[in-house]
């Protein structure tokens, strides 16, 4: 296909925040899109010449990206309505005019830019690692890991924090304690990791605690919105029947 | 935490800095680290094929000495031996260690790690986790790091720009200023030492670029304006097979070939037709028709050269004279091939093409262009020879310190591991590799620092920190008509046309004084934007300028260097191999004798330094000790 064949314009409605405590507004920009063009590259596009609709000279729209492969999570925003990538969003396949809000959930920077802070405590909170004695070489090589349980474990490592399944989340928000789906899928990974194993019980501990796992009322949002197509509800799935026998080996103290 | 421990800046968070955190933290160092968002969304978490280490996994008799031999002729001789030596010799314990951490390597059936062919070798080398080997590498290192912060042994300055280094009156770097990207406050923070780990810088060449935007090049410029040294700065390798996009252009990995993906254009570049309803006949088959032999199947930079040769040289890119800039473009097309084959070999290209393109490469060729992809040169850093064992010396503080004292530099914006080209998954490899021995490093200079930077007067920080309040003010006075996005395209055209895939003095001349045009353009800066919040506009602008000074570097090198050289092709000073001769042949000998004079004058690295009027550019000699340039490369 010929790149000129196809021009079209478009329309963008973006919420626009000046700073973390200012009104939101809204306001339209109509721009020219080629052939391929995405969420980001149009945004990019007016950085340099930010007019709106309305012929009004404004600052540009501040926003986030970095890879513009979908793999570096960091420019994840609503898009007429749902949270996803926006370097992955083709404008040729979104109903126009197409509306860009920061991404829920996280406080606003400015326009389009969240603050994702959160998201990285919670894995803090969980131990979202393999705790090792050291990054040197101890002649040691890790234990086997079987295709089967490879496959499975791949999936999960491919979360990029974007935080979408957060947003989009109904038990995650700024006044309440949740950890929220991704980081309860990195538990599930390192427990299963041979031994990222050996911190199993104070992970779980961790998602036992207040904001933990029964806080999720498995409302699968999550799971629908997730770029990279992670399997959070098996993961929670699966740390239900973790902490479950977590709770009883607590009972009975026969760990 | 020890009466040693001392207080270190790492600057970038992508395998580089991460690697040189934790090596410096676990030496019992504070560690702050910054970077320009969330560490874990660096560029590294972009690299898909994988990570080079002798692990000998598939009965091929692999060896760390052919690995040093690959990655030292792969480089055309430029690098220093020593490094690559100690580099491929560690690698395999790199590896296990990447893989204690929980990174997700493929398995082979018995559980154990797999390994696959990339290009340029012979053996299969390369550790991968499915297609997103960087990404797992990157994560893996994050999240050690993470529990090094819950431990307080690292501090992150996440969102944080580096902007210069401090140094005290006798050339001591005692710490740095930076830029809160929200605040916008400029602030001194003072360390003993300051390690550099910025990345690479693609983005001189956007958007014919396969890096993210973090890959400007803009931190490395900063303190070579400082005084650090650049080396080698014409190398830059372009990857012959990106696929088109406005905002950058995407990695189609060599294996779209190596599977029978045929290139070609239109005979008749103005023919309109969808690519598939121009019969064969009326198809050019360029690289087919030039390397009978390889055919399609060249490698990567004779695979740009012939690209650019086609649209730029000869007018035949897809669309002709009237389609403008969009005739920077190819078919790489796969409609040939039997589609469960493509689906299962090619399965991860397909998926991006389908993504990014909204188009389906089984369907319709795909359009392709070079895209700058891998900076070989950058900082100048030292080593120390180890006198027994012929590599570095392990834990010696002269490895990957800069010639400014007390900076070091590591990852893709020093110049160590791959000469005049780098192999593919070499540069997981070296990055990750050179953080954990800068860290060591540092370590070493500073138990045997006399004076930390507590000592340092307080005025050297206030200074610092008001020229760059100061020049920050400057940029954001509206002084004119020039924004710093267009800057930043006019810049990427202007390296992508005049210091790219194919060079020519006369051109590199011309991209000399549009360059000092450019930079003084900046006279005339309007940001277009007063926010005093979170404002991108001002931070770019900073970006571009330092860009073109870098750019600047990169033009003067190539235009001091008359020969050709791994990814530094002059055509105007090709030592062609004479065709149908061979070693023996009088013909190929007299050409080898040839090569030889010509490694004598040439064989050695460019070594820039800043001046006012522009870079000064030297050479110094290239350790050899190991493997001494006999054999000239033959490809056909
Ligand atoms: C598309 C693509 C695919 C690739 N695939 C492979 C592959 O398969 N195998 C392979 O071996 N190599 C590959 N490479 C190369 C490899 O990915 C890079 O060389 C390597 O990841 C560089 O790592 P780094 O740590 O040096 O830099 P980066 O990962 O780029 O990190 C740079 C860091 O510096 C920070 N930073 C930059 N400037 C500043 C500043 N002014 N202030 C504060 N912080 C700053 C950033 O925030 C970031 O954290 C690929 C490259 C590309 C472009
Ligand atoms: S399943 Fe749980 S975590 Fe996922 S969206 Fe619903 S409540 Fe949130
Ligand atoms: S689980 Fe998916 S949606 Fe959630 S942060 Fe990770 S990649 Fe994003
Ligand atoms: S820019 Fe990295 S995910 Fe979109």
């Amino acid at each position: 296909m010929h790149a000129e064949a196809n021009r079209q314009t478009v329309e963008l409605r973006i919420r626009r925040q000046d700073r973390p405590n200012a009104a939101p507004y809204w306001q339209s920009f109509v721009l020219e899109a080629r052939a391929g063009a995405n969420v980001v590259s149009l945004l990019m596009d007016l950085r340099e010449h930010c007019v709106t609709k309305d012929g009004e000279r404004v600052d540009p729209v501040a926003f986030e990206h970095n890879c513009m492969e979908e793999v570096c999570g960091a420019c994840a925003m609503l898009i007429n309505g749902l949270p996803r990538p926006a370097c992955s969003a083709l404008i040729a396949e979104l109903e126009a005019p197409i509306r860009l809000e920061p991404l829920p959930k996280f406080p606003v920077v400015r326009d389009l830019m969240v603050d994702r802070a959160r998201m990285f405590e919670h894995l803090k909170q969980v131990k979202a690692w393999v705790r090792i004695d050291g990054a040197w070489d101890n002649h040691e090589r890790a234990p086997r890991i079987s295709p089967q349980d490879w496959a499975a474990n791949y999936l999960y490592s491919r979360c990029m924090s974007c935080g979408c399944c957060m947003a989009a989340c109904p038990q995650v928000g700024s006044d309440q304690a949740f950890v929220g789906p991704a980081p309860l899928a990195q538990v599930r990974l390192m427990n299963a990791h041979p031994t990222g194993r050996y911190d199993k019980t104070e992970r779980l501990h961790a998602i036992m605690a207040e904001g933990g796992l029964s806080d999720c009322g498995n409302a699968q949002n999550c799971v629908r919105v997730c770029p990279k197509a992670i399997p959070l509800t098996t993961a929670i799935g699966e740390l239900g029947r973790q902490t479950t026998l977590q709770a009883l080996k607590d009972l009975f103290g026969n760990d | 935490m020890s009466a040693s421990a001392r207080q270190v800046i790492v600057i970038g968070g992508g395998l580089g800095g991460l690697w040189a955190t934790l090596a410096l933290a676990e030496a019992g160092h504070r560690v702050m680290l910054f970077s320009l968002f969330e560490v874990m969304r660096s560029h590294s978490a972009c690299a898909q094929g994988g990570i080079n280490a002798v692990l000998d996994m598939k009965g091929q008799h692999d060896s760390v000495q052919q690995h040093i031999v690959d990655t030292i002729k792969g480089g055309s001789y430029l690098a220093n031996q020593p490094p690559i030596q100690s580099m491929c010799e560690d690698a395999p314990g790199l590896i296990r260690t990447f893989e204690r951490m929980g990174v997700t390597f493929s398995r082979t059936p018995e559980g154990l790690l797999d390994q696959r062919l990339f290009g340029g070798v012979k053996h299969k080398r390369t550790c991968f986790a499915g297609a997103s080997t960087g990404q797992q590498l990157l994560y893996g290192v994050d999240q050690q790091v993470r529990r090094l912060e819950t431990e307080g042994k690292v501090e992150k300055q996440e969102w944080w720009e580096f902007l210069s280094i401090v140094k005290d009156v006798d050339g001591v770097c005692r710490g740095i200023v930076a830029m809160d990207l929200r605040s916008l406050e400029v602030r001194a923070f003072r360390a003993d030492a300051v390690v550099l780990a910025s990345g690479g810088l693609g983005q001189i060449y956007a958007p014919k670029t396969t890096c993210s935007t973090n890959s400007t090049g803009a931190a490395a410029s900063r303190v070579y304006q400082q005084g650090a040294r650049f080396a080698n700065a014409e190398f830059f390798q372009f990857h012959p097979t990106a696929m088109l996009g406005e905002d950058k252009t995407r990695l189609m990995t060599e294996a779209a070939r190596g599977e029978g993906g045929r290139v070609w254009v239109p005979k008749d570049p103005g023919d309109r037709r969808e690519p598939l309803r121009i019969p064969e006949s009326e198809r050019f088959y360029f690289l087919e028709d030039w390397y009978p032999s390889y055919g399609n199947t060249v490698p990567r930079d004779i695979a740009a050269r012939a690209i650019w040769k086609v649209t730029r040289e000869l007018g035949l890119g897809v669309g002709g004279a009237d389609a403008g800039e969009s005739r920077d473009r190819v078919y790489l097309d796969l409609t040939h091939l039997d589609r469960n084959f493509v689906s299962t070999r090619l399965g991860a290209i397909l998926s991006i093409y389908r993504k990014f393109a909204g188009q389906d490469p089984l369907e319709t060729p795909m359009e392709i262009f070079p895209a700058a992809h891998y900076a070989m040169g950058g900082l100048w850093v030292d080593y120390e020879k180890d006198p027994t064992r012929g590599g570095m010396k392990a834990g010696s503080p002269r490895n990957h310190a800069t010639n400014i004292p007390g900076l070091y530099a590591c990852g893709e914006c020093d110049y160590a591991y791959h000469g005049a080209n780098r192999l593919g998954a070499n540069s997981l490899l070296s990055a990750s590799y050179s953080g954990r021995v800068a860290g060591e490093a540092v370590a070493s200079y500073l138990s045997g620092l006399e004076q930390g930077a507590e000592a340092a007067p307080a005025a050297l920080f206030e200074t610092e920190s008001r020229r760059q309040a100061d020049l920050n003010q400057q940029f954001s006075r509206p002084r004119g008509d020039q924004n710093p996005f267009r800057l930043h395209r006019e810049l990427g055209a202007l390296m992508t046309t005049q210091v790219g895939v194919v060079r020519d003095n006369a051109e590199l001349d011309a991209a000399l004084s549009s360059l000092r045009e450019l930079e003084q353009r900046f006279e005339r800066l309007d940001l277009s934007e007063s926010s005093r919040w979170a404002n991108q506009s001002l931070a770019h602008a900073r970006q571009v300028f330092d860009m073109v000074k870098l750019a600047q570097v990169m033009a003067a090198s190539a235009r001091a260097r008359d020969e050709c050289r791994g990814a530094h092709f002059k055509p105007a000073f090709d030592l062609a191999i004479p065709q149908g001769k061979f070693p023996g042949d009088p013909e190929f000998e007299a050409y080898r004798e040839r090569w030889k004079a010509n490694n004598a004058d040439w064989l050695k690295t460019t070594v820039a330094e800043y001046h006012p009027d522009g870079p000064r550019i030297a050479f110094e000699p290239v350790d050899l000790g190991l493997l001494a340039p006999e054999q000239p490369r033959d490809y056909r």
